[in-house]
């Protein structure tokens, strides 16, 4: 498992446990004792750890290599899993996948960022950063879902927007505006989680939804802790201090208004539990669902526009 | 309308900056290095007379230019919260606001005015990229907010005149969410088929290129003004490609069909009042379709 800086006692205790195990091969009793005592010990220490994580740690675990990303979700959550492709226009963008499926039941459009997960995937989905055909394929499956009445979840995971030439030559700023004004328009429920990170444009692309769901460790911001800390403090070394400043914890901005609910993740991250963190986030997603369904669709798009409208108007003091 | 102008500035400047008046009394274009005479250059709108060159126009000059006969009501703006995130870099972001606010003489980045504009009445919302950098946070949100409020109900066209750099970073998240509600509030103009026109100034990045300003109904720029949604400098260092002449300009964009036309600053007054007239004429009376009253107008036209 990746070890992340903050982490490593942690670690060292569970090698220990590692080479106990190896040494006793079940039968002592004196190292089975000692096994239990380090892991109560491990267990307390994780909790203590990620009871109080700085929004810089949450930074590095919401980017944790072995978190769940999109397409592991959707392998957890989603049955019937039918990816569609193409924006009808230049390409195919790997950088956000989509599909149909069936969620508890109902039919879904899920459209999320996919970072990839190990060098061969990570380059296949340009390391979960779209250019705009990435956006134009999302507004069309949320068109489609619009059609026909089918529910769309986005799942947001992403450093941001490609930032290259050919990705400005054909229109980023408009295929994201687009995508936004697409989400906004919808006449269907509409849920948005941000499952790790949430990064700028990129992320509002998806995420104009009816509830914005986010895990308990993720991070969802204007600029990356280290782009504002190169712009603001003109040091990339300000990192710490820009993740702080920004409020970028999911605690931080349900206190703000701006996300609905934030889904717990198992003791120590949603990559040490894959089956807990899924199991939380399908309740989750399914609680906000049926809170949305059989709702009118202009309700429905009145709601979230006003939503939008209102946030940031008041209960800021 | 002048005296303010002619009267509050140099008394502003004298008081600010006393020693820059007499540098200010020429100006090097900084395209071509002519040396430009400051009255020459302000009735050539600070466009270059050598090579064109279209420098930044201080957005009440841009204002004045626009209207019929530079004559404007600007509307009060609603108050934002103020600094939500409390946000302290290594200033405060209040301390930052109040100087901010102190040397510009403005609350915030946007003026929202409305007028008329060959005879015609507009809204228009103007970005102040000498505040700021003319950056995108609750209070410019607002004055969006406002001025598609006021354009529907005056029934008159809605003209957005970006300058930005992006995100009020020191706004965090709620800058971002600015993308949102801005679409928001251009939407509900475009829904009362009235016309929403962008015209893209120097620079139109980040953020807000990448919602309300690029959602016109018919979007015009500014020549060689730079618009885009991630920065030239970013492109280059993180992903190390090479930026092919003229990236990013306005000639660039209409060139990959972004936009539908770059207009010299002294043409875009009229081409303005041309496309809106154009846009909301109707049929001579005759040709028009009369509805029974109750008829929603979109069955009436699936059963044309
Ligand atoms: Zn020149």
């Amino acid at each position: 498992m990746h070890i992340l800086d903050f982490e490593k006692p942690i670690a060292e205790l569970e090698g220990k446990i590692e080479e106990l195990r190896h040494l006793g091969d079940g039968g002592d009793v004196n190292i089975a004792d000692e096994v239990g005592r380090l892991q109560v010990k491990v267990d307390k220490l994780l909790r203590a750890t990620y009871a109080k994580l700085t929004p810089w740690q949450k930074t590095q675990v919401a980017r944790h290599p072995e978190r769940p990303h999109s397409l592991d979700t959707i392998k957890a959550l989603i049955e019937e899993f039918t990816p569609l492709a193409g924006d009808r226009c230049f390409g195919e963008d790997r950088a956000i996948v989509g599909g149909l499926g069936r969620f508890r039941g109902r039919s879904v459009m899920v459209i999320g960022n996919e970072k990839g997960s190990d060098t061969e995937s990570r380059v296949t989905h340009n390391f979960g950063m779209a250019k705009p055909e990435g956006y134009r394929k999302a507004r069309r499956l949320m068109e489609m879902a619009d059609h026909f009445g089918i529910p769309v979840v986005t799942l947001i995971d992403t450093a941001g927007a490609y930032p290259g030439v050919d990705a400005e030559a054909r229109g980023q700023a408009e295929a994201i505006a687009r995508s936004i004004e697409a989400g906004l328009n919808l006449r269907v429920p509409f849920v948005a989680v941000v499952i790790g990170e949430g990064g700028s444009g990129g992320a509002i692309a998806l995420a104009a939804a009816n509830a914005v769901l986010m895990l308990e460790h993720a991070i969802y911001s204007v600029i990356s802790p280290e782009g504002c800390a190169s712009i603001l403090w003109r040091t990339g070394d300000a990192a710490k201090d820009a993740a702080e400043a920004l409020k970028l914890t999911a605690q931080d901005l349900q206190r703000l208004g701006i996300i609905d609910v934030v889904v717990p993740e198992p003791l120590g991250g949603a990559h040490r539990n894959l089956d807990l963190a899924m199991r939380n986030l399908g309740d989750a997603l399914e609680a906000a669902l049926k809170g949305l369904e059989g709702l009118d669709g202009g309700v429905l798009r009145a709601r979230r526009r006003e939503k939008f409208l209102e946030m940031g108007r008041q209960g800021l003091a | 309308m002048n005296w303010l102008t002619n009267y509050v500035r140099p008394k502003l400047q004298a008081l600010v900056a006393p020693k820059e008046v007499p540098d200010n009394l020429w100006h090097k274009c900084p395209s071509c290095g002519h040396m430009i005479f400051h009255r020459d250059l302000d009735k050539a709108l600070r466009v270059c007379q050598h090579c064109g060159h279209h420098m930044r126009l201080p957005v009440k000059r841009r204002l004045e230019m626009l209207f019929d006969d530079g004559a404007y009501t600007r509307i009060e703006l609603p108050k934002a919260v103020e600094d939500p995130l409390k946000f302290r870099d290594q200033k405060r972001y209040t301390d930052r606001l109040k100087e901010t606010r102190a040397r510009t003489g403005e609350h915030d980045a946007i003026i929202v005015a409305h007028g008329k504009m060959g005879g015609m009445g507009v809204v228009v919302a103007a970005f102040n990229f000498d505040f700021q950098g003319g950056s995108m946070g609750m209070a410019v949100g607002e004055g969006l907010v406002a001025a598609a409020e006021l354009a529907v109900l005056q029934d008159a066209p809605l003209i957005a005149i970006p300058a930005s750099g992006g995100a009020r970073m020191q706004e965090g998240i709620l800058s971002l969410m600015q993308m949102a509600r801005t679409t928001v509030a251009v939407d509900r103009v475009k829904e009362k088929r009235l016309p929403y026109i962008v015209l893209l100034s120097d620079p139109t990045t980040g953020g807000v290129s990448a919602s309300f300003a690029m959602l016109g109904d018919v979007a015009i720029a500014e020549p060689g003004a730079v618009i885009g949604f991630a920065g030239a400098r970013v492109i280059e260092s993180t992903i190390r490609e090479k930026l092919p002449d003229g990236f990013q300009k306005a000639e660039y964009l209409l060139d990959k069909g972004m936009i539908d036309m770059v207009v010299h600053r002294r043409e875009l007054r009229a081409t303005l009042v041309r496309v809106i007239s154009l846009l909301r004429n109707r049929a001579p009376a005759g040709e028009l379709l009369v509805l029974p009253r109750e008829m929603n107008p979109e069955d009436a036209a699936r059963s044309v």
